[in-house]
Order: structure tokens, then sequence, then C-alpha cells
């Protein structure tokens, strides 16, 4: 694969993010910015969740936690201890990363739905443990005082810093991804998620692999939380750390194609807008779950690889592209 | 002192509680058992099974007791058509479909059950009275809630030994492959399986429902719960379920005395995931 | 010259069942040794103590001088030591090619991805799968992710392959192929110790042979000597069909 075409694969990733930034901008409406601010989130989330599920093969059911934890950590910097946003999303990156690292050394060592079932615990401990940790606001959680987004020129301009900062964080999880999946490291992750005791023999260093994978996807999530609850205001465990919106990462990723870079962006593009033209619908807004239900339903049953992967198995020449 | 007399009153709670947590987790850990399935739309089948108690004494001021059995055998169906309808297809594929699948079944019922049920409180406003020995009360619905559970254990563990069907099913758990050659319908065993296991999770709801309130989304934390009862039972084992059971209730009752309750659910995951790292065939290892 | 590889008293239980007692055997470098012995004689257990997938209870395994023992598998990959499954374990998602590179990118060398590509272009081209490289590795046929397994073991250079039963489902005339290919590996300079049950094959190709059976070394010695052994027949004398390939081969 000569150089640039290796790259290719990036262009349509990097196009989609900024016909987003740009869509609030063109159209004029700071509704259509609260949209594109939820589908960028969300790519990021999903492309993060990626580099474990789809490269790596491990289904974890709890990744939200690495979003939480960084939001919290990040948005307790901000409000306790005055930090300003830049340093308090990158330590809410950290901590997520830390975090990932030390569950990594412990839980990977799970395979299939032990791995996954520990990572709902994981999620559901944590949540549970800062419902009651003080320092963090317990089952209030914690507010932020409104005079904080005067460092930022007053709410509408940090509200729209925010939302070049979410589209920033979302190229970086895109080319993340992208370098991984093109990288030896992503071979290996690939290798093991096909046969990771093959993988092993073959020299595979799975352990290791593994817990830098973890690592990866969940700096992203770890950020992407600081910045959200930081133009959110307030912080609490339920918002922090909701078991479904884990789930939903799966079907974003799930319904694009896990294992390629352009899958998740698709995925969460389209499950994004699917629930906000549901939820808004006259005809659907009181079943929108349930139709949402079914249409996974369908999904899961009848194109388990996703759309990319259907695409990429039936036309051939867009292997390239479509990576 | 004061902790004691916590202990008196939540201690016996906790364990009624315990058997009807086990009784949940014996229809999460059974599907498990046999077809490798997290099944994630136990919660709202548990939910299900609460309305289901609603509707047949409020509405038809059927006896709950009595109106276990119809929804045992609508539990049942259900669980085949669920079956039919989301599993099937899938339990070969990799964790990640059955557990989407199961999920999205999980998505439509709690979508219809807020259509039609809203998320407001309902309330089964059902007294069988209390008993007093020494200085422990006991809450009539929670005893009988505890009994007619160790009577399900029992009769599961008669069945699944004794019977035929029983018999069927432990040999596809333990080997599908086998189970078929020698002439085992494995589709329909399976199908069986899932119709008990969602048939265990209604009743526990129903039973469950005699005593708190409810709503369509209050079965999520006794999914959770079955995951740590699964677990630390072995999952696949579904008596180990009912011990499970047991000993998260005493958790629950012991806990309170101590501490915070809030901190419950901290400890209870907590655990759980310590469990999966150290015995993850659980505490009795798994029975196949 | 000393053994590239060499076992020590190696033992390894499973529960009550003991697999491998006491094995005890030196593998000078350059040198084809068969490993053959009845089914669940521990061959493939033997294998798997070597390469670390379940490391001995008692012994040591030395490697090119290194006490290996205990070292899981894919340090022991990177020393140079790789190995083939019985049971095929293809990459089904990835290509063919990506298949070899993993062995070239984790193997020995270390190499980075275009090194590696270039390695598996040639260890493709070697064993015949070149015109097949950019297919799915799920969808080749048996024979072709035998050629695999033997490729992404090939690719990582390796000073020792482990081969486990490559010949076992092929027909005569990929026998055959097969058989010239290990030969050609051994010129190369890359020492096999090869487990296989088609006797004449593995007869021809041996420098040297070892018979397990109920985990322990029964016989060894020159293919000559240990097809005339007493207690090889004996220990083949269930298995009718093994005993009579084994006199055939002499």
């Amino acid at each position: 694969m000569s150089n640039w075409r290796r790259h290719t694969s990036l262009i349509l990733p990097v196009v989609v993010v900024a016909a987003l930034v740009l869509w609030p901008a063109v159209t004029g409406k700071a509704a259509n910015r609260e949209s594109a601010f939820t589908i960028l989130k969300a790519v990021a989330l999903a492309s993060s969740l990626n580099i474990l599920l789809g490269y790596t093969g491990y289904v974890s059911f709890g990744h939200i936690v690495f979003y939480g934890f960084g939001g919290y950590v990040g948005f307790y910097l901000l409000s306790a201890q005055s930090w300003s946003l830049w340093p308090a999303m990158a330590a809410g990156g950290l901590a997520a990363g830390l975090l990932a690292f030390l569950l990594g050394k412990a839980i990977l060592r799970l395979r299939g739905a032990y791995f996954a079932l520990a990572t709902i615990g994981i999620n559901e401990a944590l949540k549970a443990f800062i419902n009651n940790f003080e320092l963090f606001g317990g089952p209030t959680g914690m507010t932020l005082n409104f005079r904080v987004y005067q460092a930022y020129g007053g709410a509408a301009k940090a509200l729209e810093m925010s939302f070049i900062l979410v589209a920033a964080l979302t190229l970086v999880a895109i080319v993340v991804s992208h370098v991984v999946r093109t990288s030896k490291f992503g071979l290996g992750l690939q290798a093991i998620r096909e046969n990771e005791d093959a993988a092993e023999i073959m020299g595979v260093a799975a352990p290791n692999a593994k817990t830098w994978a973890y690592v990866l996807s969940a700096i992203v999530p770890g950020m992407v939380g600081a910045l959200f609850f930081f133009k959110n205001g307030n912080i609490e465990p339920h918002d922090a750390f909701p078991l479904h919106a884990s789930i939903e990462l799966l079907v974003m990723v799930m319904l694009g194609g896990q294992g390629t870079v352009l899958g998740p962006i698709l995925g969460a593009f389209a499950y994004q807008g699917m629930r906000g033209y549901l939820v808004t619908s006259d005809f659907f807004k009181d079943i929108q779950l349930s139709v949402s239900g079914v249409l996974l339903l369908l999904i899961v049953l009848f194109i388990p690889a996703g759309a990319i992967g259907l695409l990429r198995r039936r036309i051939t020449p867009l292997r390239g592209v479509l990576a | 002192m004061q902790q004691l007399s916590l202990l008196l009153t939540s201690l016996p709670d906790g364990i009624l509680l315990g058997f009807v947590y086990g009784l949940a987790a014996m229809g999460l850990t059974l599907i498990w058992g046999v077809m490798n399935v997290i099944n994630l739309s136990h919660g709202p089948i548990i939910a299900l099974g609460m309305f289901g108690t609603f509707f047949l004494f409020i509405r038809l001021g059927l006896n709950p007791y009595f109106g276990l059995f119809v929804i045992a055998l609508l539990g049942l169906l259900l669980g085949i058509l669920i079956y039919a309808a989301a599993v099937h297809r899938v339990i070969n594929a990799p964790h990640l479909s059955s557990l989407l699948a199961t999920f999205s079944v999980n998505m439509i019922i709690i979508g219809l059950g807020t259509a039609i049920f809203t998320t407001s409180p309902y309330n089964v406003d059902f007294n069988m009275g209390s008993f007093q020995i020494g200085s422990v009360t006991l809450l009539g619905t929670r005893l009988i809630a505890a009994l007619v559970a160790i009577l399900y254990t029992g009769a599961l563990y008669l069945f699944l030994y004794k019977t035929r069907p029983g018999k069927y099913i432990r040999a596809v758990a333990n080997n599908r492959a086998a189970a078929e050659l020698m002439g085992i319908p494995s589709t329909r065993i399976l199908a069986l399986s899932f119709g008990l296991g969602t048939m265990l999770a209604a009743v526990s709801g129903a039973l469950i429902a005699t005593f708190f309130p409810f709503n369509i989304l209050s079965g999520g934390s006794y999914e959770l719960k079955s995951f740590v009862i699964g677990v630390l039972g072995g999952l696949g084992n579904p008596i180990g379920a009912l011990l499970g059971g047991l000993i998260l209730g005493i958790l629950e009752g012991i806990i309170p005395a101590f501490m915070e309750t809030s901190w419950v659910p901290a400890i209870e995951f907590a655990l759980f995931v310590a469990i999966l790292l150290v015995r993850p065939t659980g505490l009795f290892g798994a029975k196949r | 010259m000393t053994a590239l590889l060499s076992i020590q008293g190696v033992s390894r239980r499973f529960g009550g069942l003991q697999a491998l007692t006491d094995v005890t055997f030196d593998l000078p470098p350059n040198q084809i040794l068969g490993l053959i012995g009845p089914n669940g004689a521990g061959k493939t257990t033997l294998f798997n103590a070597i390469n670390g997938v379940f490391p001995p209870n008692e012994g040591r395994v030395m490697f090119r001088g290194k006490d290996i023992t205990g070292l899981p598998p894919y340090e022991v990959a990177r020393l140079g030591m790789a190995r083939t499954h019985q049971i095929v374990q293809p990459l089904n998602e990835l290509t063919v090619r990506d298949n070899v590179m993993v062995g070239a990118c984790f193997g020995r060398h270390n190499h980075g991805l275009a090194e590696a590509r270039r390695v598996a272009d040639e260890v493709m081209a070697r064993v015949g799968l070149a015109p097949r490289a950019d297919l799915l590795a799920g969808s080749l046929n048996v024979a072709q992710k035998k050629r695999l397994e033997l490729a992404r073991a090939l690719a990582a250079q390796p000073h020792l392959l482990l081969l486990d039963e490559v010949l076992a489902g092929l027909n005569p005339t990929e026998i055959a192929e097969m058989v010239q290919t290990v030969r050609k590996i051994r010129d190369q300079g890359i020492t096999i110790l090869m487990i296989e049950h088609v006797m004449h094959a593995v007869m021809n190709l041996s420098d040297f042979i070892i018979v397990l059976d109920f985990g322990q070394v029964i016989a060894r010695g020159t293919p000559k000597e240990v097809a005339e052994s007493p207690k090889v027949i004996e220990a083949y004398f269930g298995d009718p069909k093994l005993a009579e390939q084994l006199k055939l081969s002499d």
C-alpha cells in the first residue's frame, strides 16, 4: 500500500466532521449546533470504543465509565480547584486512561461475555461509589458557578468554544482510530480479535496490546466527558454513568460496522439522526424506543457486519476507501 | 445496641428478599447455562411480571398468588416468542450479537411499556398481615414470596433432574452438538429453556410487586442484581443462584446496620467484579 | 555442537491426568526431528510445554542456550520459535497476506509493516499462496489453510519450527509437495521438530525420531532403529493400520 492510498480512508470521515461543524454556521440555528454537538460527541465516543470492540474484539458494555470518570475528574478540577478548561480536559483524559490501564491489567484476562459483564459491574460500582463520595458531591453531584464562563468571554462564547473543541476531539478520535488500524499495533489487535491464542503463539504480546488498546479507547471519552459537563454546567452520577448510553455506543459501532474507521462514524450519525427524528415525530415519539429496538433487532439479525461491512463484502473495490 | 436492633429488622427482610432475588437470577443463569446468552431483556420481563400482578389483581380482582400461575404461563410463552424472534438466529454468532439482540427486545418492551404505562409508579396494595417471632417482624407478603421462590426452585430442580425435557435441557447445556447427535430436538429445547428463564423472571417480578411500588423501568435494578447473583452462584448454575440470592439478601440486610444504605450497590458491584476475576465459575463452581 | 533445543525432564499434569512424564531429548541445529506416537500420547502437549502455552510442571526447556521454561508463548515466538497447529487456526476475517504479515511482524525480527509485507509476499510465493493473498483467510479450503499455517510460521523467520501434523488431511500429491517444502525449509537452515502420523513421510524426512506413548519417551533413534523397536511396534499394536505403515516404510 503506497502512502497516499493508505490515508484515502481518512478523507470521508474528515469531510463528515467538517460538514457537521459547518452545518450550524450555514443554517444559523443554535438548535442545530446542539444536534451537531450530540452527533460529534457520539462519533468521538463510538470511534474510541471501536478500538477495543472493533479492532480488538472485546465487548465493553460499560465504556461510558470513562466518559463519566473523566467528566467527574475534569469537573472537580474546574469547579473546586478553579483549573481552566484545557488542563481540566487533559486531566479528565489522563484519569480515564489511567483507570483503563489499571482496569485493563485486571479484567482483560476475562474473555467474551465475562469481560462484558465485568465492564457493566465496573460502571455500576463506580457510579455507586461516586454516589457516596462527598468530595464529588455525592448523589446531588456538583454545579459550576456561572462566573467560570466569564474567563471564556461569557456563556455564549463558552458554548461556541465547546462546540469547536468537541469537533477537534472527534477528529482526534478518528485519526487515532485510523492510525491504530493501519499500524502494526493494529494488526496485532486484529489478530487478537480473530484468535487470541493463535496470535500469542505468533508473537503478539496480547496482555500488553489489549491494555494499550483499552487505554487508547478511554482517553478521548474522558476528555469528551470533561468538556461536556463543563458545557452542561453540572454533573450527577446518573448523567455521568448511564449504562444505556454504553449500549447505545455498541449499537452505533455495530450499525455502521465494527472494525472499520468509517463504520462507527456513520453508525453514530445514523443512530443519533434516527433518535432525533423519532423523538420529534408526532407519530413515533411515544414508542420511539420500541422502533429503535425493532430496527436494531433487524440489523443484528440480518446485517451483523453493519452497513460498511455489507458494502465492503459486496463491492470489493470499495475496500480501500471504506477501510 | 442500636445496630443490633437495626440488624434484627433488616436482616430477616434481606433474607426473605434474597430468595426472590435468587428466583429472578435463576431465570438469567438458566438461559446462560443452556445457550451462553446473557439475556438483556431480563429486567423488562421482570417489570412485565410486576404489571401482570397489578392487572390481574387490581383490574380482574384475581388473588396475586393465583395470578402467579397465569403470569408463569404467559412468561413461558413470551420467552418462547422472544427466542424464536430474536435469539434463534444469533445463537451461534459472537456474543455481541446475542447481547444486542436481547437488548433490542429490552428496548422494545421498555418503549411499549413507557407508552402504555408511563413511568409513574404503580402500587399493588396487597396485605397479608405480618408475623411476630420474638422481636422480629416478618411481613406476610415477603414471607410468602420467599416460600414461593423456594417452591419454584424445588420444582425447577425436579423438572431438570427427573423429567425427560429437563434431562434434555441439561444435555443440551452440556454439549449441544452431542445432544443433537443423540436425536434431541435442540431448537425446541433451547426455546423451552429460554421460556423457562423468562417465566422465572416474570414470576419474581410478580412477587416483588406484592410489596414494592414499581414502574416499567423497575426491572433494571433486579436485572443488575441478577448478574451479581448469577456470578456469585456460578453462571449457568440455577440452584447456585438461589444461594447467591440469599447471600445478596443477607448483605443487603447487614450493610445498613453499619453504613449508609447507599453504599449497598457499591459493595455489591465491587464484589461482583472481584468474583468475576477470582472465581469466574462462582463461589460454588458451575455444575454443568 | 550444542543443541538448539534441549528438553530436560519435562512433566505436565492436567488435574489427575499425567500428560507428560520426564521427557528428555536434545535437538541439534539443522536437523529434522520426528515426534511420533499413538493418539493421545502427549505429542501436542509437548509442543504446548515447549512454546509456553501450558508450561511444564517440572523440568526445563532450553532454547539456544536460554532457559525458556514458563515464558509466555509470545516471548518464545520472539526468540525465534514458530509453530503450526494440528487444527488450523486462521485469522478468518483478515486477508491471507495480513495473516502472514502477523507472523512476520511479531516473529523473530520484529519487522515493521513495509518489511513484513515484503517478507509475507516472498513466503506466500514460496508456499504457493501468492494468488490468494487478498482473499479472506476464512475462505480458503483446508489444504490452503494448512499452507497458510506454514506460511505464517515461516514469515516469522524462526530458528526452530514446530510442525503439528502438517500432512494430515492432505491427498497423496499434496503430501509429496509438502514433504518437498519441509525439506527445503530445513535446507534453508531452519531446524524442525515435527509431529506426524503419515509414517512413510516422517520416516523419510526425519534425521532422528522420538516415540512418545502415554506421555513417556518409549523409543528414540534413527528412523530405521525406531521402526524395528519391539516397544514401538507394541505401542502401535492397537492401531494395526499404523503398525502396517511402520513396516512399509522400512
